[in-house]
């Protein structure tokens, strides 16, 4: 593991140049740390950062950039005869890299000998069966070309590897020397090292910005792709979603809206289950509830909200999905077909709910000044007319942004969805059947086997992007609505 | 104005309205079981005694005054006579306050039902975040003192009439509450209070947040509205406890000190700490 | 003032008492009483949903921790295992676990033939429905440790099959067996009557908690154990990524940063980020690290990168709660003897807000140790992960599934016995998330500072 052991060396180096800085400033102020400008820790601390930001920031680049590089050199190596009817030449590159690591492998392992690795003409069944013995992943359409290819892959990336360490090494050791031949009694090594820690301060806050992007950047240049092999006005309009799965984008009809409606469906039925219950249980604890009761059944309710999705999920599938049946199957009603459906997923999904809408109302209707409840008791009101007249009319904005919070987290919700809501994309109106949503889907299309560049494998990122659009959007505006409320009674 | 004040200071048959006899009041988050706990969580610091040993008796069509400094327990009296410290849960009251002759203490006595007799305006103007219209017709409909929209119309435009606000607001009665000045909003908030047909109008200081103008005509309401219900005013201002009562109560640190004649309390004042509070020594 | 001398005459006053309540005044209270019970029922509900969930948890999972065993004496034939009896490791490991498989068959007819079972099966293959075919291997893996036991009868306490267990734990009825291949109502019977005598006995199953996942038809053998240790490594990474990052721009955002537009749009990132369903996160992931980065797919190395991502927000919206917590006086009294800006802040406020970072950080990490959407996009689902990785490089590079995605998996088989595995599995998790949080909730008791 060669970047692990360069990892280490410059560590080692930077904490040399850290004694080293500290050394040399001690000796230039006569050993008498008060004649220098800041302590000496500052001054090896200086050294240190100089030797390993540059250092560890040259590799990340480095081997960020490598595969680019390499990948682009080596696919211009292999001959377009090479990929065949069906594939693409990323398929093609795969197979390449993992002859490659096989090689690699195989010669670490001494199972295979380095002459044979290296050799452009070897016999391409000789390494292939070599590979195989030493328990390498291998396919069996290793041709001569792409051995070759993987060969040449090996070499350069051997190559930027020595490159990378010599690169590295230079760079920490030159850091540590411009920082020590900085160093000297009056050097403001504080100021400096302050700065540089600021800097490190401000990168981590720019993660945030950087996942941002990220998002952004995965989801728009793959929804783009998409939209070039399947038509962006068939996307939003059809009404029918099929993906082929064996076909190449031809027989697949991919329309959003049976998605969107299943979506909307199961976030609808969830929030009919979280809205009165959260909001009820709100009320009371906020209005009527004793400090006794409301220390019981706060922390209760917020239970709800720490479970994972994954056990309302296997609750939906396992325990909802089979009463619903006993009373709408076709043992009873007969509305129901199967365990999955709009309803079983909704319930589930509302019980998730309700802590998140009661909370959030709890919060709301605290904020509502107390002045105005007072007015009303003063009135000769009771508390029951004085909340439903006067304090939830007020909460009222409030409360509706807790309500499209909670629908943003519906929307966005997936493991109950897959468990309890079905694989089937429909358009019905009846909630025992089964019916399928975006999140869902997203799941659907990307595990499995399915071909990246596929549509149907591509149409998960427009999904995506059609998502995060959705949720984000109901977001700003949900939380635009709960801040212009809250500054309202500040 | 003035002849007629003094006018009604001669009349001195008023019947009592509201007679409160040895009224305490503690706040503070203790259980008590006993009798005895309460002076021991007074000792302990854990209760505070607000009000101790008040006896007052409030005459009807009279405006009463409540003064003294600040904290000294005025408001929180004020707020027994309609139990609106039943809405606090640490606070607890002690004693017997009657309103003609029936204990507001009484186990049998819905505070609603007392509320809507004893009316209350705040010191800071609260309407609710509703219409003019709506902020007035509140009362009456909680309390179902209307048949029909048409004796509704009637008992808000009436009720906005005693408030002196009709004219200000009569084309925009759909307009928030909110949206008024300051002195509208007080204004509104008394027609509010009158619209429920109280026998008892409680004002917490309030003109406390309006501006002179305001006040002034906020003042003159209250004089008005002593003809038909008994008014206790507390405030800060003694020169305004002077022009609008006809008996003030002074109180300090709990204690009902003084009760007499409005005119008698600020000339000649009986207890030293009233006559020190007057002439700006405490307070 | 001439709206109020209009009202001048004075009204009648109207005299109820108010000791006898007015019928309008008691209709109001009976709407009181019906508002207050609305109220009490939506709290009873969410209660009532919550221990509903709760018994449904606990009825179906218990019975993973336990397993239904059969304890035979196998005698280990040379004849068999080792045709040319010299012992060799090399010739013993020729004989695959089908050479076994007749030798555990054998013992277990031996006992049923003993216990004077009355049964219509002659062959000892009839016996097959009745062992886990884990077994075989089971004996197979002690035989090449010990090859020295070949010839000696060894005492066994082999897993019976699934159905068997299912039986046993009630899942299993009589009146569908008529659907069911596997098994027979005979073998049933030999199963009641073996029963008695503790030749079949259910018992505590560690290989739940401590083995790997296992093959959609051996549901007795599968185990939570590496998927857990898929779980620690990605919490691993989140850990010492999202704690530093997270403090780190906590920090800037509270104590240095100028208020201008970049920190207005890195904050709005922020509280936006904290909302974005957790399988876009996945999306990211698949993108960012597997398509472009090449980083190992199903890795828990990635898991933790993507977990890290997610768990940013809320980390850096707690630590910026507590940083904000700590008065100002403390920084004024810092910068007053001279200390730098940075020096106050890593002096004096960090320590302070310590305990309430902290406590975000547990938090964060157990919603992360819960999340299961991301991972099924950076495939940490769907294949068995069977070795425990031996190091922290294989633990982070090599594939692996995490408990939340195992449990996935299991709640997807067709076989009804993984489902009470999957249960089972809920148990584990919701065990951790309740010790992070009740470690959380008593950091937060014991440090917890009021200014």
């Amino acid at each position: 593991m060669p970047v692990f052991w360069l990892i280490l060396i410059v560590l080692g180096i930077s904490c040399a140049g850290f004694v080293l800085g500290r050394y040399r400033a001690m000796a230039s102020a006569d050993d008498n740390s008060r004649n220098l400008h800041s302590l000496p820790v500052y001054y090896g601390t200086h050294v240190f950062m100089k030797a390993i930001v540059p250092g560890f920031g040259l590799m990340i680049l480095w081997l960020l950039a490598q595969p680019l590089v390499i990948d682009n050199r080596v696919s211009q190596m292999i001959p377009a005869d090479q990929i065949d009817e069906g594939s693409t030449i990323g398929l093609v590159m795969s197979e390449v890299r993992r002859t490659a690591i096989g090689l690699e492998n195989a010669v670490a392992q001494g199972a295979m000998d380095a002459g044979l690795a290296n050799d452009g003409n070897a016999d391409v069944d000789e390494v292939t069966r070599q590979l195989k013995d030493s328990g390498q992943v291998v396919t069996a359409n290793i041709t001569q070309p792409i051995l070759r290819a993987a060969q040449a892959y090996r070499d350069m990336r051997g190559t930027s590897n020595l490159l990378m360490s010599i690169a590295v090494l230079l760079v920490t050791l030159g850091g540590v020397a411009w920082a020590v031949s900085q160093t000297h009694r009056g050097f403001r090594a504080r100021n400096v090292v302050e700065q540089g820690v600021l800097a490190i301060l401000i990168a981590a806050a720019s993660v945030a910005i950087l996942t941002t992007l990220g998002i952004i950047f995965s989801l728009v240049f793959s929804t783009i792709e998409f939209f070039k092999l399947y038509s962006a006005l068939d996307f939003f309009t059809l009404l029918e979603w099929a993906p082929s799965f064996s076909g190449r984008g031809g027989a697949s009809s991919l329309g959003i809206l049976p998605l969107l409606w299943g979506t909307l469906y199961i976030s609808f039925v969830a929030l009919l289950v979280a809205v009165p219950i959260g909001l009820f249980s709100a009320i009371y604890l906020s209005e009527y509830a004793g400090p006794r009761l409301r220390g019981i059944a706060k922390p209760l309710l917020e239970i709800l909200a720490g479970i994972p999705t994954i056990v309302y999920g296997l609750f939906a599938l396992l325990t909802i999905g089979p009463l619903l049946m006993s009373v709408f199957g076709d043992d009873g009603l007969g509305w129901m077909g199967g365990g999955r459906s709009v309803m079983t997923a909704g319930i589930a999904m509302g019980i998730m709910l309700i802590p998140f809408v009661s909370s959030l109302s709890d919060d709301i209707i605290n904020a509502v000044p107390q002045a105005m409840r007072d007015g009303s008791y003063g009135l000769g009101a009771t508390k029951s007319e004085t909340i439903k007249q006067v304090v939830l009319p007020a909460a009222l904005p409030g409360i509706v942004g807790a309500i499209l919070l909670a629908a943003s987290r519906a929307i966005g919700e997936t493991m109950i969805v897959v468990l309890g809501a079905g694989a089937a994309a429909r358009l019905s109106l009846n909630p025992f059947e089964a019916m399928t949503t975006v999140t869902a889907k997203i799941v659907s299309q990307l595990t499995g086997d399915s071909d990246f560049a596929s549509p149907e494998a591509l149409v998960a990122f427009a999904l995506g992007i059609t998502l995060f659009v959705l949720t984000l959007a109901l977001n700003v505006f949900a939380l635009y609505i709960v801040r212009t409320y809250r500054e309202q009674y500040e | 104005m003035n002849d007629m004040r003094i006018l009604e200071r001669d009349v001195d048959t008023k019947e009592v309205k509201i007679a409160a006899k040895n009224v305490q009041v503690y706040y503070g988050d203790v259980r008590i079981v006993k009798p005895e706990d309460v002076a021991k969580a007074v000792e302990d610091k854990r209760l505070t005694h607000a009000i101790k040993n008040v006896n007052v008796e409030i005459e009807d069509k009279t405006v009463t005054a409540f003064i003294g400094p600040s904290g000294c327990g005025k408001s929180t009296f004020l707020r027994c006579i309609n139990r609106m410290n039943d809405t606090i849960d640490v606070c607890r009251v002690v004693g017997d306050i009657r309103i003609d002759g029936e204990d507001i203490y009484d186990p049998q006595v819905d505070p609603v039902q007392l509320r809507a007799k004893v009316g209350m305006v705040f010191q800071k103007p609260n309407p609710f975040p509703k219409s003019i219209y709506d902020n007035v017709a509140y009362g009456p409909r909680i309390h179902g003192l209307a048949k029909n929209k048409a004796e509704l119309d009637d008992i808000v435009e009436q009720s906005l009439r005693k408030g002196a606000l009709w004219e200000e607001v009569k084309d925009r009665l759909q307009s928030p509450g909110t949206g008024l000045s300051g002195g509208q909003q007080q204004r509104l908030c008394i027609a509010r209070a009158v619209a429920t047909e109280p026998e008892v109008l409680l004002m917490d200081e309030p003109c406390s947040a309006l501006d002179p103008i305001a006040t002034a005509q906020v003042e003159q309401l209250i004089d008005q509205l002593s003809k038909n219900y008994s008014v206790v005013i507390v405030t800060h201002s003694m020169q305004q406890a002077a022009r609008v009562s006809q008996k003030t109560a002074f109180f300090h640190l709990g204690d009902l000190v003084e009760y007499g004649e409005t005119g008698q309390i600020f000339t000649k004042p009986e207890d030293p700490r009233t006559e020190s509070y007057i002439t700006g020594r405490i307070g | 003032m001439s709206d109020a001398s209009i009202q001048a005459t004075p009204e009648q006053p109207k005299t109820t008492s108010l000791l006898v309540a007015d019928p309008h005044t008691q209709k109001r209270k009976t709407a009181e009483k019906r508002f207050q019970a609305y109220g009490l029922a939506g709290i009873f509900a969410g209660i009532f949903f919550l221990i509903v969930l709760l018994i449904a948890i606990l009825s179906s999972g218990t019975g993973a921790f336990t397993q239904t065993f059969i304890n035979v004496p196998v005698y280990l034939d040379p004849a068999k295992l080792d045709k040319k009896g010299n012992r060799d490791i090399n010739d013993l490991k020729k004989v695959s676990t089908f050479g076994y498989n007749p030798l555990v068959q054998n013992a277990l007819f031996q006992i049923v033939q003993d216990a004077g079972v009355e049964t219509p099966f002659e062959k000892t293959k009839d016996m097959k429905a009745l062992i886990s075919a884990s077994a075989a291997a089971q004996i197979r893996d002690v035989v090449l440790n010990n090859p020295d036991l070949i010839g000696e009868t060894v005492d066994f306490r082999i897993l019976a099959s699934s159905r068997v267990d299912g039986y046993l734990k009630g899942r299993v009825h009589r009146e569908d067996l008529a659907r069911d291949k596997n098994i027979d109502a005979e073998h049933l019977d030999i199963v009641d009557a073996l029963l008695p005598s503790g030749v079949v006995r259910k018992s505590f199953n560690l290989g739940f908690i401590t083995g790997a996942d296992a093959s959609e038809s051996r549901a007795e053998q599968a185990g939570l154990g590496v998927s857990m240790l898929g779980s620690l490594f990605m919490m691993f990474v989140v850990l010492v990524l999202a704690l530093p990052i997270g403090v780190a721009a906590s920090i800037y955002l509270e104590e240095f940063a100028p208020k201008n537009r970049i920190t207005d749009l890195i904050e709005v990132n922020i509280s936006n980020l904290a909302a974005v369903p957790s399988i876009v996160f996945g999306i990211l992931g698949l993108a960012v690290f597997i398509q472009f980065m090449h980083l190992p797919q199903s890795a828990p190395l990635v898991g933790g990168l993507v977990l890290t991502l997610m768990t940013l927000p809320t980390i850096i919206i707690s630590t910026r709660a507590s940083l904000k917590s700590v008065p100002p006086s403390i920084r004024d009294a810092a910068l007053g003897v001279g200390a730098s800006k940075m020096q106050a802040v890593f002096h004096h406020v960090l320590p302070l807000a310590a305990p309430g970072i902290l406590t975000g950080t547990i938090i964060g990490l157990a919603q992360a140790l819960g999340e299961t959407a991301p991972l099924l996009l950076i495939g940490m689902v769907g294949f068995i992960a069977s070795n425990a990785p031996d190091g922290l490089a294989s633990g982070l590079l090599d594939p692996n599934s995490a408990m939340p995605a195992q449990i996935y998996e299991w709640a997807k088989r067709a076989d009804p016995a993984y489902y009470e595995r999957a249960w089972g599995g809920i148990i584990v998790l919701l065990v951790f998330l309740v010790s992070m949080n009740t470690i959380a909730v008593l950091l937060r008791r014991r440090f917890e500072r009021r200014w």
